[in-house]
């Protein structure tokens, strides 16, 4: 069979959103604790931020990378979704869904949609200003002002609250992508381990971040 | 049973027992070019020990007395192995209890007064043929395109006990031949996929010896078969597991990624 | 017309051999001139289909079912019996081939049931190459069960799906060949007529089930695999869709009809519970392993038992009557299937019955708990008085052996069988009669060859479990590939045959103009009405236990039957497109004449023998007497324009190799 069948087959397809699934919460779960570090020593999280922030592996290599994962991701997410639903031209009357298969896993379209807007929020933010800093105006190093750019942002209750609904969203994202993105790409004995560890990760990931918008919000 | 005028008035033992009453909302549709629509019929003197075919066989009496066509449906064994019953009964492949097929389900998983929703299984690989009679040929071509051992049917082949095999292999080849190709997996499926289906034979064929020597080729045109017919993609819902009447694990689909991977690598 | 049954010359074990030693063969490039037909696809058609289509011959394969995968060979739970002796018990050809015919209560041709025991086999090795998979030990070899009526384990199986499992794998060598293009597959279409051109079968009509067309198909040889005829009795173990038409209409294009008195009657199935019912569930007869079979002993205790006021469990052992152990201390309830049904009605009849119906009795495995439950206490060293304990553990082994069965008669009966005794009835099963065929399993039609349960061959008056998935399997797989190129090598120069031939053309008028009859028919009942009607006449009066009383009447009520059938039947919709109960009506069309020839048999058969019971012919202690001196033949029938006129052929039947015994079971 031909290489360009492949690329176009219905597994190979959720085999990349498998994998730019996992890629993402690897990338989720280093920015956590780079955030939580941030809850413990202001000195921390600022010189974490700064190496980030100015190292060029990471600003000219992973972070288009993590761009490219993330639009990948989303437009292969859409694409499959319409293409399930031309799968069912005529839908039923009745559907009872909830009798064998869980909400977040039916509706990974829409809690990703959302987590996608709240991207926008996001970059709005914090990675445009960032950018238009640092390659735009060209400003001086600072290694001292990430702390206080991001606590700004949480003075915000509706900022705050927007904030913290996207990350239950992404948390009933993940409840159901974790695991998932095992199965796809064929691990074997998905069924129990593998479950367990993706629930706790769609629990401690997001409500952690959860947790440090709200200590800011609250102690600043 | 007194009061209704059809064939069940003649009686083979004549004794009583409790009546229910339904309201039965049954999707009809002359034929695969014309368009349609959930119907109601309401249905009296159904006894809770009759399986859900003996209670449409009951509407369908009445309506053929009445002079009305009677409600196509699917159906052979009655004992839930032929897999050729389908329905989707109240929002779920046949209908409500688990680990059974259609004929299997009895009327008193309901309650009298019930409104009960009788559609066909919907998928665009399963075309109505008519009001609840899809055709799942589908399925068939699938197989065609791999869904077998070349092996010659002349009986010169070795003797059977030459290659052991692990029971554990055996057993869960087994349990992955259990599939009856009935669809509800598909029927399931928010995304009308079938991967459930083509996985069961795939890991049947790949955790035996004498199916490995094809386990490429099979894997590799039995996905490029089900994706030509038009079923959605599975997102790992697992709804398909939950609802097939003979429990075939998801654990056969993650085998079948991870053969198709090692295929496409190989190929 | 004499019949002959052209059995090859010498010893029994040679005889196979030196047949396909000598027959005609069509050379590889010859066979992709010709052309055969298959009607049915369960695990006879289904094999024939696929090794011929291997082997080179164009097939076309017909079934009423959506897909071949459905044939009712599916449903077949407990194996499939082969001498290969794995087990080292001292099982061999001879001995499966004995057991066969003695099983059969020795109304069964010597020399099929050899042959079928020489590729027995075969069988095996083919279908573990096919990837089944058949039940292993834990050294990875196969694993083997025993079954009534044999003193050997030869019975390979595959949980209690084995015919399922070997349906799928004729299946899967059919999809290789319709892969190919070598198999033409016709889903969801019947027969509904043969095509005979100068007294040689060259086509069939068949309608298109989805579109109502009626199409001409021709071909140089017609094969019909098209499964038994149980549900001539309304209701039986067979599927809804299980008919008799294809072997019915090539009997009245001259297939001669054999035998067709000799039903299974199975003993354990789940119970009638109501008007309604519309088939019957079996339920494996390994269940009588471990249950004890059992009515009460008094009438009232059936009484208030039937009337709700007691239940079973009430009741002291010494209420209770284990009838198959009193009358057959020996065999107790492993008797075979043929004399426990005919127990379980005697006592029903009697008033005994314990379900609504009164017809019903019970199977209990409250003392197979105990005896597991009371070993495994001794096994894992604990206290053999906690009562509470034994069952607990003694529920779990039964568990593990049956629980797929009890949790199917729990969905079924809404009982939990492991707090209350099962009820079981015995049902219509399996039908040993069929097709009269020759060596070859051709019909006394030339070309017209049958295959699998709709043949008469090779099971006598009573089938052994574990021996109908065989025998689809060895006809298919291994005796026709070689009769039927015996039969086509002059054919190979004919070329395809026209369907423009006068003789397609009038059978097809006639086929249509059979199906306008029944849809401008404007009746008052549906078909259902007489089909339950014919299915009540036979199951009351050519049932499990027949007299010439009853025989007379059955076959007069039946002829009526058909009369008012004709007349009043409704048929609604049209011709054209989906319409089952057309389907259903031309069906019930064939059983209203089959059952009348059915009756006309099993009253010219003056003895008791295998699944043909008359109470005029019974030993003292009501047991089957066999009378060999005048009814050692197969009684074929040749139509006549009714079934009353049916003329009557005898083939004889020598027993050169077993000694005729009168079975006993006490």
């Amino acid at each position: 069979m031909a290489k360009s069948a492949l690329l176009k087959s219905s597994i190979a397809k959720k085999v990349a959103m498998a994998l730019s699934g996992l890629f993402l919460m690897l990338f989720l779960a280093q920015h956590f604790f780079i955030n939580m570090t941030s809850v413990f020593s202001e000195n921390t999280f600022n010189s974490i931020s700064h190496f980030m922030g100015n190292n060029p592996l990471v600003q000219f290599v992973i972070q288009p990378v993590l761009i490219a994962g993330v639009v990948f991701h989303f437009i292969m997410g859409i694409v499959l979704d319409f293409k399930n639903r031309a799968a069912r031209p005529i839908a039923y009357a009745k559907n009872n869904g909830a009798a064998n298969s869980s909400w977040a896993s039916r509706n990974m379209i829409v809690t990703g949609a959302v987590i996608f807007a709240f991207l926008g929020l996001h970059f709005y933010d914090f990675w445009f200003p960032e950018m238009i800093y640092k390659y735009v105006d060209v400003s001086p190093l600072d290694e001292t002002r990430y702390f206080h750019e991001m606590t700004a942002k949480f003075e915000s209750p509706v900022r705050t609250g927007l904030y913290c609904l996207s990350f239950v969203l992404l948390a009933l994202h993940l409840w159901h992508g974790f695991s998932s993105s095992f199965q796809s790409v064929g691990a074997r004995r998905v069924s129990l381990g593998t479950q367990k560890l993706g629930y706790a990760f769609a629990i401690i990931i997001p409500f952690g971040f959860i947790f440090i918008a709200l200590f800011h919000h609250f102690n600043h | 049973m007194a009061q209704c005028q059809s064939t069940f008035d003649f009686r083979l033992y004549g004794f009583q027992t409790k009546n229910m009453k339904l309201i039965l909302k049954i999707w009809r549709q002359k034929n695969a070019a014309t368009e349609g629509k959930i119907v109601e019929y309401p249905i009296d003197h159904i006894e809770p020990d009759m399986s859900f075919l003996e209670m449409l066989d009951i509407l369908n009496d009445e309506l053929i007395m009445k002079g009305d066509e009677p409600v196509a449906f699917d159906h052979d064994c009655r004992e839930g192995i032929c897999g050729m019953c389908s329905l989707y009964i109240n929002g779920e492949a046949h209908g409500p209890d688990k680990g059974i097929t259609t004929c299997q389900l009895h009327m008193r998983m309901f309650k009298d007064g019930d409104t009960i929703f009788i559609e066909p299984f919907r998928a665009k690989a399963f075309p109505v043929i008519k009001d609840l009679v899809v055709d799942r040929s589908s399925f068939d071509r699938i197989q065609h395109a791999g869904g077998f051992i070349s092996v010659n049917t002349s009986g010169n082949t070795i003797d059977a006990n030459t290659i052991p095999i692990n029971k554990k292999d055996a057993d869960d080849a087994f349990d992955a031949a259990a599939c009856i190709g009935c669809g509800a997996c598909v029927a399931s499926c928010k995304n009308s996929s079938a991967m459930l289906f083509v996985a069961a034979k795939v890991s049947q064929y790949a955790l035996l010896p004498q199916g490995r020597i094809e386990a490429t080729d099979r894997v590799l045109n039995m996905v490029s078969q089900m994706d030509a017919e038009g079923f959605g993609n599975c997102t790992n819902t697992g709804a398909c597991e939950v609802e097939c009447p003979k429990g075939i694990s998801l654990e056969n689909i993650a085998r079948m990624n991870r053969e198709y991977l090692s295929a496409s690598l190989k190929g | 017309m004499a019949l002959d049954s052209k059995i090859p010359e010498g010893s029994i074990s040679d005889k196979w051999t030196n047949y396909k030693d000598h027959i005609n063969l069509v050379n590889p490039a010859n066979k992709r001139n010709l052309d055969v037909i298959i009607v049915g696809t369960g695990l006879a058609g289904g094999s024939a289909a696929a090794t011929l289509a291997e082997l080179g011959y164009n097939v076309k394969a017909f079934c009423f079912q959506d897909s071949p995968r459905r044939a009712h060979s599916i449903a077949a739970q407990g194996g499939i019996n082969a001498a290969k002796n794995y087990q080292g018990d001292g099982d061999s050809t001879f001995r499966l081939f004995y057991d066969t015919v003695k099983g059969g209560d020795y109304r069964a041709r010597e020399a099929n049931v050899h042959r079928l025991a020489e590729v027995s086999g075969n069988i095996i090795d083919q279908c573990v190459a096919q990837g089944v998979p058949l039940a292993r030990e834990y050294g990875g070899l196969l694993d083997n069960r025993s079954f009534g009526g044999t003193l050997v384990s030869r019975t390979f199986y595959a949980k209690g799906q084995t015919g399922q499992q070997l349906l799928l794998g004729a299946y899967s060598a059919m999809n290789r060949q319709i892969g190919r293009g070598k198999i033409k597959m016709h889903n969801r279409h019947e027969m509904l007529d043969l095509v005979v051109v100068d007294g040689k079968a060259r086509g069939i009509i068949a309608r298109n089930l989805v579109t109502g067309e009626i199409e001409r198909h021709s071909a140089h040889a017609v094969v019909i695999a098209s499964g038994g005829y149980g549900n001539v009795f309304f209701l039986s173990t067979n599927a809804m869709g299980s008919n008799a038409t294809a072997a019915w209409k090539i009997h009245k294009k001259g297939a001669f009809f054999a035998n067709p008195c000799y039903t299974q009657i199975h003993p354990t199935c789940i119970p009638v519970s109501g008007d309604h019912q519309s088939k019957l569930t079996l339920m494996s007869e390994s269940l009588r392993n471990d249950g004890r079979i059992w009515v009460p002993a008094k009438l009232e205790d059936a009484k208030a038992i039937r009337e709700g006021k007691k239940k079973p469990t009430d009741l002291y052992e010494a209420e209770r009557d284990y009838y198959l152990e009193r009358r057959y201390p020996a065999f107790g309830n492993l008797v075979p299937r043929d004399v426990a049904s005919r127990a379980a009605k005697e006592r029903c009849d009697a008033g005994f019955g314990v379900n609504k119906t009164g017809e019903a009795v019970y199977l209990d495995f409250a003392a197979a708990i105990q005896r597991y439950g009371k070993e495994q206490v001794y096994v894992k060293g604990l206290d053999a008085n906690d009562a509470e304990l034994v069952i607990k553990l003694g529920t779990a082994v039964v568990a593990n052996k049956y629980g797929n069965l009890f949790q199917m008669y729990d969905k079924i009966v809404d009982e939990n069988p492991y707090k209350t005794p099962m009820m079981i009835y015995p049902a219509v099963h399996y039908t040993m009669g069929g097709t009269w065929v020759d060596y070859n399993l051709q019909t006394t039609i030339p070309g017209c060859f049958s295959i699998g349960e709709s043949n008469f061959s090779d099971h006598g008056a009573n089938r052994l479990g574990a021996s109908a998935l065989m025998q689809g399997l060895a006809d298919g797989y291994f005796v026709l590939p070689y009769t039927i190129g015996d039969y086509l090598a002059p054919d190979i120069k004919m070329g395809t045959i026209s369907t423009d031939l006068p003789e397609f053309i009038a059978a097809e008028k006639a086929v249509k103009d059979q199906i306008e009859k029944f849809i401008n028919n404007k009746g008052t009942h549906s078909v259902d009405y007489f089909h339950k009607k014919l299915g009540k006449i036979m199951w009351d009066k050519v049932g499990m236990a027949r007299n010439e009383k009853g025989l007379n009447e059955a076959i007069v009520e039946i002829a009526a039957l058909r009369e008012e059938f004709y007349k009043d039947v409704k048929v609604p919709g049209t011709d054209k497109g989906f319409n089952q109960e057309l389907e259903k009506a031309t069906r019930v069309a064939d059983f209203l004449e089959l059952g009348e020839l059915f009756a006309k048999d099993a009253l010219h058969r003056n003895e008791s023998c295998g699944g043909h019971f008359r109470e005029e012919y019974a030993t003292e202690e009501g047991e089957a007497q066999r009378d060999d001196e005048n009814f050692a033949y197969v009684a074929a029938w040749e139509y006549k324009g009714k079934p009353s006129d049916a003329v009557l052929h005898k083939e004889a039947l020598v027993f050169d190799n077993v000694k005729l015994v009168q079975r006993s079971y006490k």
